[in-house]
């Protein structure tokens, strides 16, 4: 396959500053609002911050892939005397948990770093974040090309997934059918 | 659509389990923004002067601030607002924390609570779905470790859990409400929550709040940062604490040095000052204690700040730290061991009582052993060491046995009850409230006004924006004035200018009584603005050259609601709240015989410069010589059925104008 040029960029954390303060959560949901900044509203954020105060347990978790099952991720880590629950670490929007998912349609969400045209300079997670605990980078580098699938197509695949290719279908076709009456 | 605001309360009937959820007039943002302004509103409308603290009919609201939920840094407070068991008038402790936003999340401005439930029960507010759920399991429980069994429970860890210990389920008068890193803790708001058979309420919201104007609200959120971050690199010089340099709440558990505090706040019930606590060794000792029980900084929701601390100290169980609790217990009890106020707070934060008031009650109670008036058969298996005296009486106050029940009613009340003279060693309180326990010597004319006129009961909570003290050169004076933007106009910087620490131009003359009423105004003002939008205070209004102040506020609050007030609009909302405050207060009987600092809070009183304070800022505020707002106040305000309900009652009445001349 043929290889091209690619900014990769890349969001370096440093848990021990975290503070717990959300501000990536709500930046997030404004940004991937529409119009942008029209909302806030953590639960749609792509950023999540995990947090058992008490613990002293305090990090973020970005948005990863949507995966169609759950897994048996229920095992726990010793880090530094706290004990970590594997699933708090797994960036997965998965069947198993509200996390990830957006509240009112159930589709997935992924961290995208805020692309937008024009760019921003850094994602606004990472612009919120006084405290130094995401450190943004981009780098350049050789990858191999690949076909990028579309929002939506993401979207189809996921509510397929969800709810089997059949019924998605019948039920475009329902919505069309009621749409032209 | 409502934008900023939910526009919906949600009300819940607790005797009869009745939850509605109740859409709200538009107009009522655009007369009372929001927050505290609301909630007055909301008094005033529904709980007349003769409900008391413990009728069913007395309402326990736990509100958000307008802005709660937007992006604006900082705004994150829950205003908690009932009737004071402590002063039958309005009390209204708020909290940082996570509460406010989870609940404007969930779809709701404002929880109200009414009557009680027949048994002990907690809240479950999951977005519309909203349960009354049994906590007798829960009874006695520490209201730290209650939140964490609750998330437990309902399996939900991002659930905001606001709940009360022992000392609120007992009805202790100043009973506090814990939540995350942060308290409502003045004026017996844990003890009304006890008394209404609520233990705890949960809540976690998944729903969007809109913002009218995203991209200009994050233009100022962009300026706002900019501000923060140069705060940040160029803390404030030439001041008198290092903990007020920055920006957010006083910087207590960021720096060891409490010189200023320990030397100039008096020790046990407000009587000692020990001008030469400070040495090295204390220094000393303090920092490795401190250093040792400071496990991380944090910060409540949306705030880039980190006031907050997670406390590990050997065997303690851990805790969050909150403000000048660092100090308040360890003089109180007269003792110069730090290792004493991370184990005191660890019981006082779990039984849920407040940091102000209740170490100057437990003073008071050794002070009254110590006067023969509490006997030897009342202490009996007290230890006989400070430190094992306040430990032994916080467990009676919270437990409300044997004279621990007295004590659990405040000082002015317990000093009633009890009688034998101890009414003599009730000496710190304002209005039946403990007071900051300083005592000074020069009548300082702008701390009487804040301390005798505002609603709130705590100095605090009026203070500021205005240095506290005189400036002791010029240099110093200009240096203040320089980059002071926050500053409403440029004759409060003459005002400061002219205001020396000794000599010419010093306190207790000047500045002169219509340049402190302008002043306290100002800065009243200040706490109003911040109370109904939610902001905390250490963003605001009691903070030297904070990030919002009132030539920015306004564009936050249009941004955010899609509003277009400019400065002299928005200041017309918060005088409305105010006065509406003030009535509501006046009808409950408050007045100017009311107004009095404690007989000893200055050694050197002018009896005379005080009267003619009192009567300067009243007419400035529009107020007549009883301080109750006039009829011509309250029509430029739009409160015309709020002079109505006064002249029915006979308390604004004609002629009360004459004595102020």
């Amino acid at each position: 396959m043929a290889k091209k040029k690619k900014i990769v960029k890349t969001i370096t954390v440093d848990a021990d500053r975290c503070n717990g303060c959300r501000a990536c959560e709500v930046a997030c949901s404004g940004f991937h609002a529409t119009p942008k900044y029209s909302i806030v509203n953590p639960a749609r954020s792509r950023i999540k911050i995990v947090t058992y105060r008490l613990d002293d347990i305090f990090f973020p978790i970005f948005a990863g892939e949507y995966t169609k099952a759950g897994c048996a991720g229920r095992e726990s880590y010793v880090i530094d005397g706290k004990e970590y629950r594997e699933c708090d670490f797994c960036r997965a929007s998965c069947p198993t948990r509200n996390r990830f998912v957006e509240p009112d349609s159930g589709l997935p969400l992924k961290c995208d770093m805020c692309e937008s045209d024009p760019p921003l300079e850094k994602p606004r997670c990472v612009d919120v974040c006084l405290n130094d605990v995401l450190i943004y980078e981009e780098r350049e580098e050789e990858v191999e090309e690949g076909e990028e699938l579309e929002t939506i197509e993401i979207a189809v695949k996921a509510l397929a997934d969800k709810h089997g290719l059949n019924e998605l279908i019948e039920t475009v076709e329902r919505v069309q059918l009621s749409k032209k009456a | 659509m409502r934008y900023a605001e939910t526009g919906y309360y949600l009300e819940i009937d607790l005797a009869t389990g009745n939850i509605e959820k109740v859409e709200t007039d538009p107009k009522l943002m655009e007369t009372h923004l929001g927050g505290l302004g609301t909630d007055v509103k909301l008094f005033w409308d529904r709980v007349p002067p003769e409900v008391k603290a413990f009728d069913p009919e007395n309402l326990l609201v736990f509100s958000a601030g307008l802005l709660c939920g937007t992006p604006a840094w900082g705004a994150n407070r829950t205003i908690v607002t009932t009737i004071s068991p402590q002063t039958n008038l309005l009390a209204y402790p708020m909290m940082g924390g996570f509460f406010a936003a989870e609940l404007k999340f969930a779809g709701y401005d404002k929880l109200i609570l009414r009557n009680k439930a027949p048994q002990l029960v907690y809240i479950w507010i999951n977005n519309d779905k909203v349960e009354i759920r049994d906590a007798t399991h829960l009874k006695g429980k520490g209201a730290v470790e209650t939140q964490e069994l609750i998330r437990q429970e309902l399996n939900e860890p991002d659930a905001q859990v606001a709940a009360i210990g022992l000392a609120g389920e007992n009805r202790v008068f100043f009973a506090s409400i814990e939540q995350s890193r942060s308290s409502a803790s003045r004026l017996g708001a844990g003890g009304v929550m006890g008394d209404k058979n609520v233990k705890a309420i949960a809540v976690r919201g998944t729903k969007d709040i809109n913002i009218a104007r995203g991209e200009d609200f994050l233009k100022h959120l962009e300026e706002l940062k900019k501000f923060i971050l140069h705060r940040n690199e160029n803390p404030l010089k030439g001041i008198e604490m290092v903990i007020h340099s920055g920006v957010g709440s006083p910087q207590a558990m960021r720096h060891v040095d409490e010189q200023w505090h320990t030397t100039g706040f008096s020790w046990g019930n407000s009587r000692v000052r020990r001008k030469h606590f400070w040495t090295d060794e204390i220094y000393d000792k303090w920092t490795k204690s401190h250093w040792s029980a400071v496990k991380r900084f944090i910060s409540c929701f949306n705030c880039p700040m980190q006031c907050g601390t997670l406390i590990s100290f050997q065997d303690v169980p851990r805790y969050m730290m909150k403000c000048f609790s660092k100090l308040s217990y360890l003089l109180a009890a007269q003792t110069e061991n730090m290792d004493f106020t991370w184990r005191i707070l660890h019981k006082a934060f779990n039984y849920g009582v407040d940091s102000f008031s209740t170490p100057q009650v437990l003073a008071f109670g050794v002070e009254l052993y110590e006067a023969g008036i509490f006997t030897d058969e009342d202490f009996k298996g007290c230890p006989k060491d400070n430190e094992g005296r306040f430990m032994w009486l916080l467990d009676k106050v919270a437990h409300r046995d044997g004279i621990g029940d007295y004590l659990a009613d405040g000082m002015y009340w317990a000093a009633r009850r009890i009688g034998k003279g101890a009414e003599a060693f009730d000496h710190n309180t304002i209005k039946k409230h403990e007071q900051m326990p300083v005592k000074l010597a020069m009548l300082d004319p702008i701390y009487f006004l804040m301390y005798t006129t505002n609603e709130k009961l705590g100095v605090t909570q009026m203070e500021g924006n205005f240095p506290q003290t005189a400036k002791g050169t010029q240099e110093l004076k200009e240096l203040w004035v320089r980059d002071w933007i926050q500053a409403p106009n440029e004759k409060i910087k003459e005002y400061f200018m002219g205001w020396n620490p000794r000599g010419e131009g010093s306190n207790p003359y000047y500045p002169t009584p219509q340049m402190c009423s302008e002043i306290v105004d100002w800065m009243e003002m200040l706490h109003n603005i911040d109370d109904a939008i939610g902001l905390c205070a250490g963003m605001g209004s009691f903070c030297y050259k904070p990030g919002y102040h009132v030539h920015n506020y306004h564009h936050f609050i249009n941004a955010a609601t899609g509003m277009d007030l400019d400065k002299d609009s928005l200041k017309k909302i918060v005088n409305r709240n105010r006065n509406l405050h003030r009535a509501y207060n006046n009808r409950r009987g408050v007045s100017r015989k009311d107004e009095k600092p404690p007989k000893d809070h200055w050694r050197h009183r002018f009896p005379e410069l005080e009267e003619e304070l009192l009567s300067t800022y009243y007419k400035y505020k529009g107020w007549n010589y009883d301080g109750i707002p006039t009829k011509e106040r309250l029509h430029e305000l739009d409160l015309d059925y709020v002079a109505e309900d006064l002249i029915k009652r006979g308390i604004l009445k004609d002629g009360q104008e004459e004595k102020n001349s």
